[in-house]
């Protein structure tokens, strides 16, 4: 039964250190505000697990929140590489950093296995990849039908899952619109869930009967954060600030420049700072 | 490039261009960040007016107005047909299929078309240069029925060894994506700044069949890390022409004050 609670108290709740834990978001509704509430309350020894860590992993791996990153693409979208992600595994800076790569198919395959409560997913993939030689948790299955050789990795489960939605209603019930990634998969693969929403409303509205909707009692805390997704985007609200992902490249090249900009913005802030960025829902679909 | 800079496009335009040339109306594609991006969406522009563009945040028949920075830009669900789940998108249109050309590029490519998007220089464990990693390719260059590749040419790119096999090319050669049962074509073009190539119909090496103009033999030859071979005709590459440079400069524009725009 999802409760409402504060950022700071939802995340005390949900995320707890060592958890392996996902902050999902497939280039929209990624959940910062909670991330950033994670680095506040100083969380420590994370296996973070995304398909797509971008900024908001850059961050928590920069502040020595994760020991490990389970990923299948890790970079700042259409701009380069993530400049705290590569330092600490390459150079082991501020910690070590150990991998679990992936390819997209097999986080999704993965994330849909853990959502229907499978031990595995299974999947035609892998083929002629090297990952399959560096990743011992890739392995393959017989089909007993066919004999089509086929990939195999374990079904994701999660400690926690963290997500940032358009909508609650009063009971809980939560709408995602838009580009959804694997957000429903990771809520329903994890022990513990936390969903930050732009507004509450009485009712969801006028929407499709086939929307993603999760149920509030698959859900474990909810807090409003308006703007929570920001520099990413809220479909219906407010656009992806792709200057912010361009001006990351240079805050975040150097460790100094990194500190500062994180000490200003995260440290000394509180979400109340992402409602600069929220908008009021369009008249549009979202709506 | 001296011998282009004379030109009144640029050697990316051109690269740009060939491949958006490559494209029909009746093609299913998905479509990667970049210059597989703005290819697929001047096609759509200007000769391909009914192709089908997919990225794999799962947009399916989206339309930009301008070409996105993200794979996921909310540009791209506006004017899609349809968004579906990432598991969705995939399992079933991807595994499923139903993609008829992928777009790759990569950070290394090999004589046989495999890539490098993961790491650079030592070893898995501990490289030089850590890259982003592979995210769809690996089963983008098995599941869809043949891949086009995108990519600026030169010697640290074009390499005689790759550094780790992100997504499978030609193997080995021929038979190797058959022995690894794997029963799509693989890529049937490498579009470069320079030229393009396509995979001989008996070895799977890559050999030049087209130079864009004001490029030399020997230009290429210099810009690939193993002996690069020509096939037996090779053509000259039309130049663009002045509505495909205008179609696309026009995107680019668009794009480029949408992204100065406060969101």
């Amino acid at each position: 039964m999802a409760t409402f609670l504060s950022l700071s108290a939802a995340v005390e709740e949900v995320v707890r250190d060592g958890d392996k834990v996902a902050f999902e978001g497939f280039t929209h509704l990624i959940p910062y505000a909670a991330g950033h509430e994670a680095i506040r309350q100083r969380r420590r020894d994370l296996t973070l697990v995304r398909m797509t860590p971008d900024l908001l992993y850059d961050q928590l791996i920069g502040m020595g929140a994760a020991r490990k990153m389970v990923f299948s693409w890790g970079g700042n979208p259409g701009v380069g590489s993530l400049h705290r992600f590569r330092e600490a595994y390459e150079q082991g800076g501020p910690q070590p950093l150990e991998i679990e790569e992936h390819s997209h198919a097999a986080m999704a395959n993965a994330y849909e296995a853990g959502a229907a409560g499978l031990p595995f997913a299974v999947f035609r993939g892998y083929r002629g990849a090297e990952l399959s030689r560096v990743n011992p948790t890739i392995k393959s299955v017989t089909c007993p039908y066919t004999g089509e050789v086929l990939a195999t990795v374990p079904a994701m489960r999660l400690d926690s899952a963290v997500i940032h939605a358009q909508k609650a209603d009063r009971a809980g019930n939560i709408l995602l619109e838009g580009i959804i990634g694997v957000q429903k998969e990771a809520v329903l693969a994890a022990q513990r869930s936390l969903v930050t929403v732009e507004e509450v409303v009485d009712d969801l509205g006028a929407r499709s009967f086939n929307a993603c909707v999760l149920p509030h009692w698959t859900v474990t805390a909810i807090a409003v954060v308006p703007g929570g997704a920001h520099p990413s985007y809220a479909q219906g609200y407010y656009k992806r600030d792709n200057a912010f992902y361009e001006a990351w490249d240079e805050i975040s090249r150097s460790r100094d420049s990194f500190k500062a900009w994180m000490d200003a913005n995260v440290l000394q802030k509180g979400p109340e700072a992402f409602a600069a960025h929220a908008r009021k829902a369009d008249k549009g679909r979202a709506a | 490039m001296s011998a282009s800079a004379k030109l009144p496009w640029t050697p990316t335009e051109m690269m740009t261009i060939v491949a958006s040339r490559a494209l029909k109306s009746s093609d299913v594609c998905l479509v990667g960040i970049g210059a597989p991006s703005a290819a697929c969406n001047l096609a759509r522009l200007t000769h391909a007016p009914g192709i089908t563009l997919i990225y794999e945040s799962g947009t399916i028949a989206t339309k930009p107005n301008v070409l996105p920075l993200s794979i996921g830009d909310g540009e791209l669900c506006e004017t899609a047909l349809t968004t579906v789940s990432v598991p969705e998108m995939f399992r079933y249109w991807l595994q499923g299929g139903r993609i008829s050309i992928g777009f790759l590029g990569g950070a290394q490519i090999d004589r046989f078309a495999n890539l490098n998007t993961t790491s650079i220089g030592g070893t898995y464990a501990k490289p030089k240069v850590r890259l982003p990693g592979g995210g769809g390719a690996p089963e983008i260059a098995t599941s869809c029925h043949e891949v086009f590749i995108i990519m600026a040419q030169g010697k640290r790119a074009f390499v005689d060894k790759l550094d780790f096999v992100t997504s499978l090319g030609h193997g080995e050669g021929t038979g190797s994506r058959e022995a690894l049962g794997v029963t799509t074509k693989g890529p049937t073009r490498v579009i470069t700044d320079l030229c393009v190539m396509q995979p001989d119909a008996e070895s799977k090496e890559l050999a030049v069949v087209a130079i864009h103009p004001g490029v030399t033999r020997e230009q290429i030859a210099a810009s690939t890390g193993w002996a690069i071979k020509f096939a037996s005709d090779v053509a000259e590459t039309a130049p663009p022409h002045e509505t495909e440079l205008a179609v696309l400069r026009d995107l680019h524009a668009r794009t480029k004050a949408a992204f100065q725009a406060k969101p």
